[in-house]
């Protein structure tokens, strides 16, 4: 089988420009139509160490990264000492010739990269560009492709910068053609796509929220999360959005709440220990019944844990953080076209329910880049719930805030929109927001709360199933492990397996009977998580008595591939819930 | 418009001990705004947790009655995207100065366009009688029995050192003199503070109604100019047998409120303008 899926790993020092050869490398697989992954894997410090992105393309679509590598492009020693032997039989390495290494090997191209940047390109930097012309020529990549994405790419900093960017670029693809004199696995073809967006889990979740209005974000700066706000917060001069960086994320959820209770659409986007000192204030919209989304972007703890790596730890965390019993909405995206999608509906469902509404992603999805077909915003669904006109305020007295409802849902007001005064308490309460302690009352308004909770599991997101059908294996997942599992299930199935993928883009309310009308007849039921204690098995076992035959976790910070849970299950997993 | 100030009335038991300062400085604040012609409508009362914040739940406003010491950040949130709204922030001095202490900070430094009242007790009544950030050096209260070991917080001077656009102090025994201070910092664009002394005949027997009544003087009465920082400095640096209250500061050359400060020309549009998702195209769109 003539396998198109091709790896580029680019390592180098925080600093170096590894993010640039990356990005013009992962903007030409694009234009190229072909699909595309690429991860960063870095430290959290802002220069030096090693850090290196992973670039993987296909013809069909990838959402995790390979076991192969077939081209490594290294800047600083440790790339040659840490991933040369990573290298697929036959993998080229090309590296900066000014490390004065002993060559690696017959398949190698050191690459005068800052001298030729200089020479072609005016400047050292230019080198990059070098690299990329380099790596790109050897792939037999289609040069017209490479320099029309230099050129869209550099046009921001002027016509001069891209014109020597892209004579650098020549210059590096030139060298290749003459010096390099071994083989090149990849052949790089042309793919099928029409032209894709190229975006990460980060910008389609805030891309998702601009597009259902997000009104209102306050946020204070954290790791892997600050990519939300930061796109927002670029967006303010061109959309009715306002955007605050908070003194602490005490103040973000608060003012985001006190946005949203004066009508706009309004989210915080955080990590866990961020999110930690949010949790008085989810347990207050949880009370006063207000629509809030609150991204929740996981990386390793306990406590600052480890800044830029990837975690799914925070599922239970999420659950159940806030004091008192209230309903609330837990999406988690898999992929970055789901989470732009899930972005949309998690603002219509925190209106609809008036609860605060979660969208969990982590690390690996946040900062991985995907190639992503352009959203069809004609297809986005703005769903606002009961609202109260101005007239149907006119015609009465006095309005209650907190209506008693079959439903559970009050038609809502916004404060200075109508002629009615809106009050909205922390306390337990009457209809009118006037507080209370009276026990019937208290126990009436805490079951019409609840009632959201069984009105929210009867819209619920149903997992998915991906795979052979009547599978005799089953990997439960959720958030980004889905893309390890989904070419997991593909290599086992290549081989004669039966085996099945099962999904979760919303995990509360737990879709129960969903679940288990897709596993009752699984043979194995195997519950894959990028954390220790198996926190989907365990939520699993609570809502429906069923629990997975094993788990494949991995909590090393670093995200899993098919390789890792093919390996993990042949040696038996381990199992968590004993 | 005309606004009758009984239409700031809820009809509703009103929990504060008899003798509260609460009374005179709510009453006091029903005038102002009626005055001014804001309907409860228009107005929005964000208030804190303890005494001072039941006003939350005692006159007719819109009201948000948030945790203890946030009522700065909810302020802000939806003062920024409501324009709508006169916004005020009413809260006491454990509220304000101990939980909220960091809000306190920064929303001085952004210039959010609300009046803050702080009901400045010097004591916890809520709670029962507790040391507040306040209170007097050397007070026995349940949790300093053997007297309070801190000095006060200066919350005045606190304020004129973040350079808010507007610091008052006043006291609930002086309506005329409240009401005068509320009526231009509600006017004042940007953020307005005001620190209320107020007693607690409950829980502090050391600061008394009497005890103020003595010590408080008007400082725009004796001259002192509210645009002179220096001046104004140097009076909060008084405390004891004297006790200045009055306007310290009103910012002759204010720094642009927020909104208009983070959200320029898109500032109003937030709320007015429907949602339409074809607005992101051509956001989208940069990244083909």
């Amino acid at each position: 089988m003539d396998v198109h899926d091709y790896s580029v790993k680019v390592g180098g020092e925080a600093g170096q420009g590894i993010n640039t050869i990356a990005s013009i490398l992962s903007r030409s697989f694009a234009d190229q139509g072909l699909h595309l992954f690429a991860y960063q894997d870095y430290y959290s410090r802002v220069r030096g160490g090693h850090n290196f992105y992973q670039v993987r393309t296909a013809t069909y679509p990838v959402y995790t990264f390979s076991d192969n590598l077939e081209v490594l492009v290294a800047l600083d020693k440790a790339s040659l000492d840490l991933h040369a032997g990573e290298l697929s039989p036959g993998g080229v390495i090309i590296y900066d010739k000014a490390l004065e290494v002993e060559t690696p090997g017959d398949n190698a191209l050191p690459l005068p990269m800052a001298a030729l940047g200089k020479e072609h390109g005016g400047k050292e930097v230019m080198g990059n560009s070098v690299a990329a012309g380099a790596a790109w020529q050897i792939m037999g990549g289609d040069q017209a492709v490479l320099e029309q994405t230099l050129g869209r790419l550099f046009q921001k900093k002027g016509s001069a910068v891209a014109e020597a960017n892209l004579k650098a670029a020549r210059a590096g693809a030139d060298y290749a053609n003459k010096n390099f004199s071994g083989q090149c696995n990849c052949r790089l073809q042309k793919g099928s796509r029409n032209k894709s967006l190229v975006l990460t889990g980060n910008e389609a979740l805030a891309l998702g929220a601009l597009a259902a209005g997000c009104r209102f974000i306050s946020s204070y700066p954290m790791t892997p999360a600050s990519g939300v706000m930061q796109y927002m917060a670029r967006q303010t001069h061109r959309l009715p959005l306002a955007y605050e960086q908070a003194e602490d994320e005490i103040a973000a959820i608060n003012m985001s709440i006190g946005a949203a209770n004066a009508g706009a659409r309004a989210m915080v986007a955080t990590s866990g220990g961020g999110f930690s000192l949010m949790v008085e204030g989810l347990s207050l919209a949880g009370m006063n019944e207000t629509p809030l989304v609150i991204v929740l972007g996981q990386r390793p703890g306990p406590a600052t844990g480890m800044a830029t790596r990837t975690e799914q730890g925070d599922l239970l965390f999420a659950l159940h953080a806030g004091s008192g019993e209230f309903p609330r909405a837990i999406f988690a995206p898999r992929t970055a076209e789901e989470a732009f999608w899930v972005a949309t509906h998690a603002f219509n469902t925190a209106e609809k329910y008036q609860v605060p509404v979660f969208l969990m992603s982590d690390q690996h999805l946040a900062d991985a880049y995907y190639t992503v077909e352009p959203f069809d915003l004609n297809e986005v669904v703005i769903d606002r719930g009961l609202i109260m006109s101005e007239d149907e305020l006119a015609q009465i007295d006095t309005y209650d805030r907190y209506k008693i409802t079959e439903s559970g849902i009050s038609p809502r007001a916004f404060m200075g929109q109508g002629s009615k005064c809106v009050m909205v308490p922390g306390n337990e309460h009457m209809e009118s927001g006037y507080s209370t302690e009276d026990p019937v009352v208290r126990t009436t308004m805490q079951d019409k709360r609840m009632r959201k909770h069984k009105a929210l599991a009867k819209e619920v997101k149903a997992p998915d199933s991906y795979g052979a059908n009547n599978p005799d294996t089953i990997l439960l997942t959720w958030g980004s492990s889905y893309g390890a599992c989904r070419e997991a299930v593909d290599k086992a199935n290549r081989q004669g397996g039966k085996w099945q993928v099962v999904s979760f883009p919303q995990l509360w309310p737990f879709p129960g009977k969903e679940t288990m009308r897709l596993i009752e007849k699984a043979g194995k039921l195997i519950s894959v998580e990028m954390n220790s204690t198996g926190q989907l098995g365990r939520l699993l076992r609570v809502e429906t008595g069923k629990q997975p035959d094993m788990a494949v976790l991995k909590y090393d910070g670093r995200p899993m591939n098919a390789a890792y849970v093919l390996r993990q299950i042949e040696t038996g997993g381990v199992n968590p819930w004993m | 418009m005309d606004v009758d100030v009984k239409d700031f009335n809820l009809d509703r038991e009103i929990t504060w001990c008899p003798g509260c300062g609460n009374f005179a400085i709510m009453d006091t604040l029903k005038n102002t705004l009626a005055g001014l012609g804001l309907s409860p409508h228009h107005v929005l009362v964000v208030a804190g947790i303890g005494q001072a914040g039941k006003m939350g739940q005692h006159m007719r406003a819109n009201t948000l009655h948030v945790l203890h010491g946030r009522l700065l950040p909810v302020a802000t949130g939806a003062g920024l995207v409501n324009d709508s709204l006169k916004v005020l922030a009413i809260g006491g001095d454990g509220d304000g100065y101990a939980e909220g202490g960091n809000h306190l900070i920064h929303a001085a430094r952004r210039n959010i366009d609300i009046t803050y009242m702080v009901h400045n007790n010097m004591i916890y009544g809520l709670t029962k009688g507790q040391a507040s950030p306040t209170s007097e050096k050397s007070i026995k209260t349940p949790t300093t029995p053997q007297g309070n070991p801190l000095e006060g917080l200066n919350p005045v001077a606190l304020l004129l050192g973040l350079k808010a656009s507007f610091v008052a102090r006043s006291f609930a025994g002086d309506k005329e003199q409240l009401g005068t201070i509320l009526e231009k910092a509600i006017q004042k664009p940007g953020f307005a503070f005001i620190d209320i002394l107020q007693q607690c005949p409950s829980f502090n027997k050391l600061n008394t109604f009497r005890w103020f009544k003595e010590r408080v003087y008007d400082i725009n009465e004796e001259g002192h100019d509210p645009s002179n920082l220096e001046e104004a400095f140097s009076l909060a640096q008084q405390w004891g047998e004297k006790i200045p209250t009055g306007i310290f500061f009103d910012d002759p050359n204010p720094r642009p409120v927020f909104r208009e400060a983070v959200m320029g020309e898109m500032g109003s549009s937030v709320l007015s303008t429907d949602i339409n998702p074809l607005d992101i195209k051509e956001i989208m769109e940069e990244h083909l």
